[in-house]
């Protein structure tokens, strides 16, 4: 597995490159009509800290609507934050005006969910992939089209046609152009919005390819953004989970998978179904009862609590865990997780699942 | 080089900039495709083809001069003669040939509409996409105003206008230019809405777009549809208002013809000469109904989504 191992091996260093610190995005819901006033707000994003290293993957999953997408979206800041403050290089971009603004954003760039929307229908694919060239001047205008052709290339489209317009392709073709589109300003770090959840099957492993490769030839930074467990362990380096505005764990690839610590997350790879009859046989899931709470008032103390098969009462639902390094680049948030103690989710075994190998996931059950 | 073997592109050698017109040629035809089997919608086109000709070429069509008051135009009693070989639709109250009028009236009326119909789109298209792009106070503030000249008694507001300034045919156009851009501005505004929130402008910004940029190249693109189907069902209501205004005598001045102040001078006579009033309400009825079925097609045709089952 290439994990841990893939940043050095293509000799990046370990710095961050973005570092988000407790970033949080709250959607005020108003009321009147002439005079509207403030009545709630949507906790979309509720306090999220990470980083993402030079030339890694940061795969960031959980269920619709816990606010993964807005998360990605709040650090490329075309979501305004609410509070908290992302670094890009240690810079923070809340601090820059004009061109230096437009220098930094530069780097960030996103790749978008649905290929059939992040396009413009009323544009060429070479206009499309040639516009952020032409923006920031780039290239010489006489050099535009080679380039917009390398780029069409690079991504596995034919030049030659850069005069066609985006309903011609499909979408996996679309998404290819997309992703043309996103390296025409040679960023070092993209934000990837679920970009295979709209494909077909058949297409997405050659998309989740072009990504790696990608990210091998131009020491690409990726924010993975899904909600399918088994891609995101596919091209991740480290893996975060959110819930309800949170990141709940965050842990190197092969660590999460192999032994997770929050009761969340052994609920959520408890439910992925595994392609080995005997082993699929003894897979119990953890059923989680009820639904994800609203996100416009979010439960006390820890969000998951009303949903947790091992909460602890007069703990949980009082106090708010914070995100500790229980093991070493393995941070959780659980009253119930400590350096020495996993919480019991698990049927009495021993707690930190270190028994179960990676080729065989954990299976988690209801005590 | 990178990635050929996945590549899904079919190896189809030159892609010309002529193919790409011809492409772009293609989205119009596909729309022109399903006009055409709007039955509605081209009989409407036809009229309107057919009274854009008549306006055209007027003066060339028209029998007679439309002002000139014929010693044979009026009975021995003073009322107006019936259709006959010379007279085709007979003549008006003064003698004048009724369907040299109409020609002519179509001329104007036509005129009013169209030009009247282009100004209005300059204050409904800046309007109603700084409303929607800007967003906040300035969106409160435009669309606040749009509604309130829409719940204006719009034809006493254009009484006032007209006394003020003089009757005639530049100030009716001015003044329908500034009463009819509302609704065309609200719709745009609702359109400009959701085209921003788009994921195609959000790449655009972080493609380095400027505010101008995006709202030029990435939404206006998009509103043509809107534009020409709105522009089109306007065009009705417009020659309605012009026709009332030169009824009540605040539009076009005689002698100049237009269907609006025939109207007002035929109804006089509704029972000796019926037909005074009859051809120019039933041909002003007639256009107004063309235009709304062409627009209605056009609609139908550019969202093909949105088209009722037949």
């Amino acid at each position: 597995m290439r994990g841990a191992g893939f940043a050095e091996a293509t000799g990046h260093d370990h710095h961050d490159l973005v570092s988000v610190e407790g970033i949080k995005v709250h959607f005020p819901i108003t009321s009147g009509i002439v005079f509207q006033h403030k009545i709630g707000a949507v906790h979309a994003v509720d306090g999220v800290s990470f980083s993402v290293r030079a030339g890694e993957t940061l795969g960031l999953v959980g269920e619709s609507g816990c606010g993964k997408s807005t998360t990605g979206l709040a650090i490329l800041r075309v979501i305004p934050l609410t509070a908290g403050r992302v670094l890009y290089d240690a810079v923070d971009l809340a601090d820059l005006r004009g061109r230096a603004l437009r220098r930094h954003r530069r780097r960030m760039q996103m790749i978008f969910q649905d290929p059939y929307v992040s396009l413009n229908s009323r544009m060429t694919i070479g206009d499309i992939v040639g516009e952020p060239l032409l923006v920031y001047r780039l290239v010489p205008s006489e050099q535009r089209e080679k380039r917009v052709r390398e780029l069409l290339d690079t991504v596995g489209i034919n030049p030659n046609t850069l005069n066609r317009y985006p309903h011609e392709f499909s979408g996996g073709q679309r998404q290819r152009i997309g992703i043309a589109r996103a390296l025409a300003v040679e960023p070092n770090f993209i934000v990837c919005d679920e970009p295979i959840s709209a494909l077909d099957v058949s297409i997405r492993a050659q998309i989740i390819n072009l990504l790696q490769q990608l990210q091998r030839e131009f020491g690409l930074s990726y924010l993975f953004i899904a909600h399918d467990l088994s891609v995101v362990r596919h091209i991740s380096d480290r893996v975060a989970v959110m819930y309800l505005g949170r990141i709940v764990e965050l842990a190197q690839n092969a660590e999460l998978y192999g032994s997770p610590l929050h009761p969340y997350t052994q609920a959520l790879l408890s439910a992925v179904p595994i392609p080995d009859p005997a082993v699929e046989m003894q897979r119990r899931a953890v059923i989680l009862k009820g639904d994800v709470p609203s996100p416009v008032e979010p439960p006390s103390g820890c969000h998951f609590h009303p949903r947790c098969p091992v909460k602890e009462e007069g703990r949980c639902e009082v106090d708010d865990p914070p995100l500790v390094e229980v093991r070493r680049e393995h941070w959780v948030a659980c009253h119930l997780v400590t350096e020495t103690k996993a919480p019991d989710v698990r049927a009495g075994e021993n707690a930190g699942s270190e028994a179960l190998s990676e080729t065989t996931p954990p299976i988690p059950m209801v005590t | 080089m990178v990635n050929r073997e996945f590549a899904e592109t079919e190896s189809d050698g030159a892609w010309t900039a002529e193919v790409a017109a011809v492409e772009r040629r293609r989205a119009w035809q596909e729309v022109w495709r399903r006009l055409r089997q709007d039955r509605f919608a081209m009989a409407g086109l036809v009229v309107i083809c057919a009274l854009t000709v008549v306006a055209i070429f007027g003066p060339w069509i028209a029998p007679h001069d439309p002002t000139t008051q014929f010693r044979d135009g009026l009975r021995i009693d003073g009322l107006p003669v019936g259709p006959s070989s010379k007279f085709l639709l007979g003549t008006d109250s003064l003698g004048r040939d009724l369907l040299s009028r109409l020609i002519y009236g179509a001329r104007v009326s036509l005129l009013v509409a169209v030009v009247a119909r282009a100004l209005t789109l300059i204050p409904a298209v800046v309007l109603g996409l700084v409303a929607g792009f800007a967003g906040g106070k300035t969106e409160t503030l435009i669309m606040r105003f749009t509604d309130v000249m829409m719940a204006f008694p719009i034809y006493l507001l254009a009484m006032a206008l007209v006394v003020v300034l003089n009757p005639g045919l530049t100030t009716l156009v001015g003044v329908i230019a500034l009463i009819f851009w509302t609704s065309l501005a609200r719709v745009l505004h609702g359109e400009v809405l959701s085209i921003k929130e788009s994921q195609f402008v959000t790449a655009a910004r972080l493609g380095g777009c400027s505010n101008a940029r995006i709202l030029f190249r990435h939404i206006l693109p998009h509103l043509a549809a809107p534009i020409i189907v709105y522009t089109t069902l306007g065009l009705g209501n417009i020659i309605l208002f012009e026709a009332a205004m030169s009824y009540i005598g605040l539009g076009i001045q005689p002698p100049t013809p237009s269907w609006g102040n025939m109207i007002a001078v035929g109804q006089k006579f509704y029972m000796a000469a019926p037909l005074l009033v009859v051809v120019p309400g039933v041909v002003m009825m007639a256009t107004v109904l063309a235009f709304n079925l062409v627009g209605d097609g056009l609609r139908d045709a550019f969202d093909p989504l949105q088209r009722r089952v037949r």
